[in-house]
C-alpha cells in the first residue's frame, strides 16, 4: 500500500539532498571536527559551512547559530539561560497553546517558584496583544511565544511582541520550529533574543536543532562541557546531521516560494473540498494568519482517533488533537485553549502537507475521507443525518 | 499509536450489531460527548426471556467502538441474569486484551450493560450513593468503587485508566485514593486468611516452582530459596541471574511482585549469596 504522508508538522521525508551530503561524514570522513590533524579539520570546515547556510536561513550571523540536538534542547536552552542572566526575576510570560517543549517546562518552574502567565488566545487563536502588553511587568525575565502553532498553523506576531519586549529590557524567545523553512525570517530585522529550530521538520534527519541566540546577548549554557560551539553547548558535534541540515537548511532557502505556492494549493484544494463535502465540518484557527502547510479541520459527532484508523487503513497518515490520541483523556490543550466546543474538539484532524505531497494524494483523500466520517457518524449516538447545521460557521 | 490485538482491529472495521433496535425491551445510555465517548444500548428478549437481539450506537475511539461490538456478540443469547455477570474484563479478555490506557472503554460497555437491564426492569434502583467524586469526568464513588474491586486496582492511575476519573484537573486524586484504600481494607483480609510460616514456606516454593522458575530458566537462570524469616524470604540466584547486572532489579521487581501477588502482599525478597 501506498503511504500518502499528510502529517509533516510532526516529521518529514529527509531530502534525497540530504541524505547524501551526510552519508560521506558516516563512513569515511568521521574525524572528529576538534582534531589538529587534517582529517578532522576537514570536518571542521563542513560543519562552519552548515553554521553558515543554518545562519543564512533566517537572516543571522554565524556566530549566532549554535546546534543543537532537537528544537526541545534550545527551547529549555533559551529559557533557562534567561533566567539565568536575570536570577533577580521570577516571571515568565508565554501562551496557552505553547508545544510541550515550552509547556511543560514552564509547568517544571512553576513547581520550582517562578511566576508564569500563560496568555490565552481566542477562539481564532489569536493572542491578544493589549493583554500581551499588560503581562510585561519589571519582573519579567523572559518571554517565549511560539512563532507557528504546530497543531493549527496559527502565526503569532512575535516580530511585533519581541519589540515591545526588547522596550522594557526583557529578552524574547521564539519556538520557531514550525515556521522556519516555511515562511520567511530575517533575525537581522527582528528584535527576537532567542530562536529555536527542528531538523527534522524541515527534511534533515531527527536529533538535530538549531538555538539562535543573537550576539550579545547574556547566555549560559544548557549543556556544559568542551570547547565546542564556543563553549556554548559541550559534546562533541553530531557531525553527519549537522552537515545534512545545514543542506537542508539551504534547499529551503532556494525553494521556500516555489514549496509554499505549491503547499498551499493543495492544503487550500483538500480543505475546501473537505468542508463543502462533508457537512457538519469546520476549520480549526484563523485562516487569516496561517502557516501554508497546515490544516486543522473538526468533523462534529465523531471521534478523531477512529477516522486515523480508518484513514491508516488506506495508507493516509494524518494526526488529530482528540483525546484518545492527546495520550490524555481531554483534547488537545490548543483546542481547548480555543475554546473548540466538545462535540467538534474531539473529532479534529490536522494534515498537513510538504514539497513532496502531489495532487493525486490530495484527491485520494477527497475521496476516502467523506465515507469515512459519514460511517463513523452512522455509529454515532449523536448523529442525526435529518439536523445538520450549515457547514460554514 | 496504541497497540490494539488484531480482534480489536477486525471488531472495529466490522462493527457487528450497529444501530438500535425497535421497540427496545431496555435502553441505557453511558458516557458523554464531553468525555469523548457514549455508548447507547438497547436490547430485545425473546419468549424464553434471552437477550434476541441488542444494538449500540458509539461515539467514540477504535476500542471504544469495538468494545461495544464485543459485548453485543458476548451477550447474545443469554439470560439477564447471565448478561449481568459479564464483567469488563471478560469484554477485554474476549478481544484478547485492551491497553491498560483504554480500559475505560470495557467499563463503559459493563455499565450501559447493566443500566439497560436496569431500564428494563424499571427505571434505575435508587442509589443513595451516587456521589459524584470526579467533577471533570461524572464518575461516581459507586462506578469507582466498582472497577477497583472488581479490577483489583491500587493506583491512581490504574483508576483513571479504567474509569477516567482523575484524567482531568487532577482535584479528586485524594478522594479517589480514598476510596482505594477503603475498598482494599474490606477485601483484603477476607481473600488471604493468616498462613502459618509452614503453609507461606510452601506456598512460596510452589510459586517459585510454578511461575517463576520456568521463566528465569527461558533465559538461562535460576533461583532457589535459601529461607524465609517472617516476612523476609532469602532467595539465591544461579546462572546468567547471578552474573547480570540487571537481576537486582529483575529479581526484586518479578519475584516479589509473583509472590505477593500468590502468597502474601507483605512479603520483601531479599538476595543472599549461596
Ligand atoms: S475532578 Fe476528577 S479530574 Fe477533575
Amino acid at each position: 500500500m501506498k503511504t500518502i504522508y499528510l502529517d509533516n508538522n510532526a516529521t518529514t521525508q529527509v531530502a534525497e539532498e540530504v541524505l547524501d551530503a551526510m552519508l560521506p561524514y558516516f563512513r569515511d570522513l568521521y574525524g572528529n571536527p576538534s582534531s589538529m590533524h587534517t582529517f578532522g579539520g576537514q570536518v571542521g570546515r563542513k560543519i562552519r559551512e552548515a553554521r553558515e547556510q543554518a545562519a543564512a536561513l533566517i537572516g543571522a550571523g554565524p556566530e549566532e547559530i549554535i546546534f543543537t540536538s532537537c528544537g526541545t534542547e534550545s527551547d529549555n536552552a533559551a529559557i533557562r539561560s534567561a533566567l539565568a542572566a536575570h536570577p533577580d526575576r521570577r516571571h515568565v510570560l508565554t501562551s496557552r497553546v505553547e508545544h510541550p517543549a515550552v509547556k511543560s517546562l514552564c509547568d517544571h518552574l512553576s513547581r520550582q517558584g517562578y511566576r508564569i502567565t500563560e496568555l490565552p488566545v481566542d477562539k481564532d487563536g489569536i493572542l491578544d496583544m493589549t493583554q500581551y502588553e499588560r503581562a510585561l511587568t519589571p519582573d519579567t525575565a523572559v518571554v517565549s511565544l511560539m512563532w507557528a502553532n504546530n497543531e493549527t498553523g496559527v502565526l503569532f506576531p512575535v516580530e511585533k511582541a519581541a519589540e515591545l519586549a526588547k522596550e522594557r529590557g526583557i529578552l524574547f524567545h521564539t519556538d520557531a520550529v514550525q515556521a522556519v523553512g516555511k515562511i520567511p525570517i530575517n533575525m537581522k530585522a527582528t528584535s527576537i533574543d532567542m530562536l529555536s529550530i527542528s531538523g527534522h521538520k524541515l527534511h534533515a534527519p531527527k536529533g538535530i536543532g538549531i538555538f539562535y541566540v543573537r550576539k550579545g546577548t547574556r547566555f549560559s549554557p544548557f549543556l556544559i562541557g568542551g570547547h565546542q560551539e564556543n563553549g556554548r553547548r559541550g559534546g562533541t558535534e553530531n557531525t553527519p546531521s549537522i552537515i545534512g541540515l545545514g543542506k537542508a537548511c539551504e534547499l529551503a532557502a532556494r525553494n521556500m516560494d516555489a514549496e509554499n505556492r505549491m503547499v498551499l494549493r493543495l492544503r487550500d484544494k483538500l480543505e475546501a473540498e473537505i468542508l463543502t463535502r462533508i457537512p457538519n465540518s469546520r476549520v480549526n484557527g484563523t485562516r487569516l494568519y496561517r502557516l501554508p502547510n497546515t490544516t486543522n479541520i473538526s468533523f462534529e459527532f465523531v471521534e478523531g482517533e477512529a477516522i486515523l484508523l480508518l484513514m491508516d487503513d488506506y495508507g493516509i497518515c494524518a494526526s488529530s488533537g482528540s483525546a484518545c490520541t492527546s495520550g490524555s483523556l481531554q483534547p488537545s490543550h490548543v483546542l481547548r485553549a480555543m475554546g473548540v466546543p466538545f462535540t467538534m474538539a474531539h473529532g479534529s484532524i490536522r494534515f498537513s502537507f510538504s514539497i513532496y505531497n502531489t495532487e493525486d494524494e490530495v484527491d485520494f483523500v477527497i475521496e476516502k475521507l467523506p465515507p469515512i466520517i459519514e460511517r463513523l457518524r452512522s455509529m454515532s449516538p449523536y448523529w442525526n443525518a435529518g439536523d445538520q447545521v450549515c457547514s460554514v460557521q | 499509536m496504541w497497540e490494539y490485538t488484531e480482534k480489536v482491529k477486525e471488531h472495529f472495521l466490522n462493527p457487528r450489531n450497529v444501530g438500535e433496535v425497535e421497540n427496545p425491551d431496555g435502553i441505557a445510555e453511558v458516557g458523554s460527548i464531553a468525555c469523548g465517548d457514549a455508548l447507547k444500548l438497547s436490547f430485545k428478549l425473546d419468549e424464553n426471556k434471552r437477550i434476541k437481539d441488542i444494538k449500540f450506537k458509539t461515539f467514540g475511539c477504535a476500542s471504544a467502538i469495538a468494545t461495544s461490538s464485543a459485548l453485543t456478540e458476548m451477550v447474545k443469547g443469554m439470560t439477564l441474569e447471565e448478561a449481568m455477570k459479564v464483567t469488563n474484563q471478560d469484554i477485554a479478555a474476549y478481544l484478547g486484551g485492551l491497553p491498560q490506557e483504554k480500559m475505560h472503554c470495557s467499563v463503559m460497555g459493563k455499565q450501559a450493560m447493566e443500566k439497560a437491564i436496569e431500564n428494563y426492569k424499571g427505571g434505575p434502583p435508587t442509589e443513595p450513593a451516587a456521589q459524584i467524586i470526579c467533577e471533570c469526568f461524572g464518575v461516581t464513588e459507586r462506578e469507582i468503587e466498582q472497577a477497583v474491586r472488581e479490577n483489583n486496582l491500587s493506583t491512581v492511575e490504574e483508576v483513571t485508566n479504567y474509569t477516567k476519573a482523575g484524567g482531568g484537573c487532577g482535584g479528586c486524586h485524594d478522594a479517589i485514593r480514598q476510596i482505594i484504600e477503603r475498598v482494599r481494607a474490606e477485601t483484603a483480609p477476607a481473600a488471604r486468611p493468616k498462613l502459618s510460616n509452614i503453609q507461606k514456606i510452601k506456598m512460596i516454593e510452589e510459586i517459585i516452582d510454578r511461575e517463576i522458575r520456568p521463566s528465569l530458566k527461558k533465559d538461562g537462570g535460576d533461583i532457589e530459596l535459601v529461607d524465609v524469616i517472617g516476612n523476609r524470604v532469602l532467595v539465591a540466584t544461579r546462572g546468567t541471574c547471578a552474573t547480570c547486572k540487571a537481576a537486582d532489579i529483575t529479581l526484586k521487581h518479578f519475584v516479589e511482585l509473583k509472590l505477593r501477588d500468590f502468597v502474601s502482599p507483605e512479603l520483601v525478597i531479599e538476595e543472599v549469596t549461596p
